[in-house]
């Protein structure tokens, strides 16, 4: 018979890589629809690009902030991408692993603990948004949109934007006993506007004043600043380039610390 | 006795004010098996969640191999096996990989998942539907792939909550020949069913829950020799009958259940009792002699019957 110590030594293993097993879980689920992630990869920057770069720069031929139009709307296409898939991740797939495929509670019969199957679910999607920013990212080198070699720093600024949302998100979904319409709403009254008013276009200070609120909160406007500044040397305040920093680190800690309270209190109650 | 591989004392579970566990106490040897059998909403899945070390209790001692589930969940996880109630298979993947992807969450290395995956293919008679993908499996197959995945880690203890609520008779047949044959190798099994076939074909000891209480505990033949008689005889008047006839015949067997679609009369001589019933003029529509069961223990302790 295995003794008590014994059991509680073998554990540590699992403790320890708790949240790869579930990674690696994640990513072989991922082979089923790698052809969607892929093509979306490649299709979205390549529509993005040639229409924002062939047809809508032609009519700004002097640019924005001293800079193409291409160039200037670049980091914010790259973010706002970026961005929207955090947001769908952090809705659907988090809701079915409760309550329609109900995998969670699966892995969560075994060594696993909570906090191990939201670092897992995390670390999937970290692989999964280095993909479609780096692809983001080549396009983007492609197309000239990136002047600054410093540019590909826009990668982790999208990832950290990603969760910056996803885990606000993922704590909601986590609590939702079912959806009906939340999501959908969701899309339409925060990640719409959010891309309508974050500056994706144009600047946020040509925003009317009582819209420019919706740009502050919007983890995609500050994800979108920094992008500017490390893509094509955007000039601001140093305040204001730690003020983006610390928004999104910030949404996506606080968020993080409730999505993996909501999967603690989902798991075993 | 050996230590026990469950102790319970007194434990309970709240739900804000609902009370879904009512100060249950029982122990588990190593080896036994054990049935926790009940109605639907008897309070046997969060029992048998707060023992998967899955679900926190609200008071009482639980002690699970020794240790605290509130405190030690993934090491007591780490040895046990789990099968819940509804299948929660990842259907996005497929039979195989269902098996090693569990696998791994024991710590398991890639060869040692692949070789278990493998040989428990094969316990559970689904080698050739490796490749398949999980939703066109039967239900059947389904409960022997969640079995399969639940042994993966060669788990001391298997808690199976309703292993085999809607499955057609063969498949639960199948499903019971597999479940008996890891008995027969010692495994531990812990199971809860509103089913009492189950519950007799499955348990060498059952308690009977109702309402988040314990209200017997024994094994089948002990309960059904304590809280019923050796033999039952129903008969059927049709339903506006059976109340009145069963006033004239009141005095016959040792004791009788009234229901809306037949009389029960317990006794020692089921026959003999279906000739004295119809020498008084009584002649049943049906009428049926058999063994006591599981059932009757349930319906005598209760009142109410186990399928409702």
């Amino acid at each position: 018979m295995t003794s008590v110590a014994d059991i509680k030594a073998d554990a540590e293993n699992t403790r320890r890589w708790g949240w790869w097993y579930v990674a690696e879980l994640r990513l072989r689920e991922m082979r089923g629809y790698v052809s969607y992630v892929v093509t979306s990869s490649f299709a979205n920057p390549l529509m993005y690009l040639l229409a924002l770069g062939i047809g809508l720069a032609n009519l700004i031929p002097e640019g924005i902030d001293g800079v193409p139009f291409l160039v200037f709307v670049a980091p914010a296409l790259l973010m706002s991408t970026i961005l929207t898939v955090g947001a769908e991740e952090g809705m659907y797939p988090v809701l079915s692993g409760f309550k329609w495929h109900k995998i969670f509670f699966a892995i969560h019969s075994t060594p696993i603990t909570p906090g191990q199957i939201v670092g897992g679910f995390l670390v999937h999607l970290t692989i999964r948004f280095t993909f479609t920013a780096g692809v983001f990212f080549g396009f983007l080198i492609l197309f000239g949109a990136v002047p600054f070699a410093s540019g590909w720093v826009m990668i982790p600024i999208s990832i950290l934007g990603a969760f910056s949302i996803l885990t606000p998100l993922g704590a909601f979904a986590a609590r939702l006993e079912d959806d009906t319409g939340q999501f959908a709403l969701i899309q339409r009254l925060v990640v719409m506007p959010m891309f309508l008013f974050s500056g994706t276009f144009f600047p946020l200070s040509r925003v009317p004043d009582w819209l420019e609120w919706v740009g502050w909160a919007s983890p995609l406007w500050h994800a979108t600043q920094l992008g500017r500044t490390v893509s094509y040397g955007a000039t601001e305040p140093i305040w204001l380039s730690v003020t983006h920093l610390a928004v999104l680190v910030g949404y996506a800690l606080i968020g993080g610390h409730f999505m993996h309270r909501a999967f603690a209190t989902r798991l075993t109650r | 006795m050996s230590t026990p591989v469950i102790r319970a004392e007194n434990i309970v579970k709240k739900y804000d004010d609902f009370v879904a566990v009512d100060g249950i106490s029982f122990d588990v040897a190593r080896g036994e098996s054990f049935g926790l059998l009940g109605p639907n909403g008897a309070g046997k899945s969060t029992t048998m969640k707060m023992i998967a070390a899955v679900s926190t209790r609200t008071s009482g001692n639980l002690e699970v191999l020794g240790m605290d589930p509130n405190t030690d969940g993934p090491a007591i996880r780490s040895q046990l096996g789990v099968v819940p109630q509804e299948d929660n298979l990842d259907q996005e993947l497929r039979v195989r990989e269902n098996l090693i992807t569990y696998g791994r969450f024991f710590g398991m290395s890639h060869a040692a998942v692949a070789k278990r995956a493998d040989e428990l293919l094969e316990f559970a008679q689904l080698t050739d539907r490796a490749k398949s993908k999980v939703e066109p499996l039967s239900g059947g197959m389904k409960r022997r792939l969640t079995i399969a995945r639940s042994l993966m880690n060669d788990p001391q203890m298997l808690l199976l909550d309703e292993p085999t609520t809607g499955l057609d008779p063969q498949a639960r047949h199948i499903l019971w020949d597999r479940l008996f044959r890891l008995k027969e190798q010692g495994t531990t099994l812990v199971l809860t069913t509103h089913y009492m076939d189950e519950a007799e074909q499955l348990s060498d000891r059952i308690v009977v829950v109702d309402k988040g209480a314990i209200m017997a505990e024994g094994s089948p033949a002990q309960l059904i020799r304590q809280y019923s008689s050796k033999e039952v005889l129903e008969v059927r008047y049709g339903s506006d009958k059976n109340e009145s006839v069963s006033k004239s015949i009141a005095d016959v067997g040792e004791r009788q259940e009234i229901l809306p679609d037949r009389i029960l009369i317990y006794s020692d001589n089921g026959e003999r009792d279906l000739a004295e019933i119809t020498k008084r003029g009584h002649h049943p529509t049906t009428s049926l002699v058999r063994r006591s069961s599981l059932e009757d223990v349930f319906l005598r302790l209760t009142g109410r019957s186990l399928v409702e």
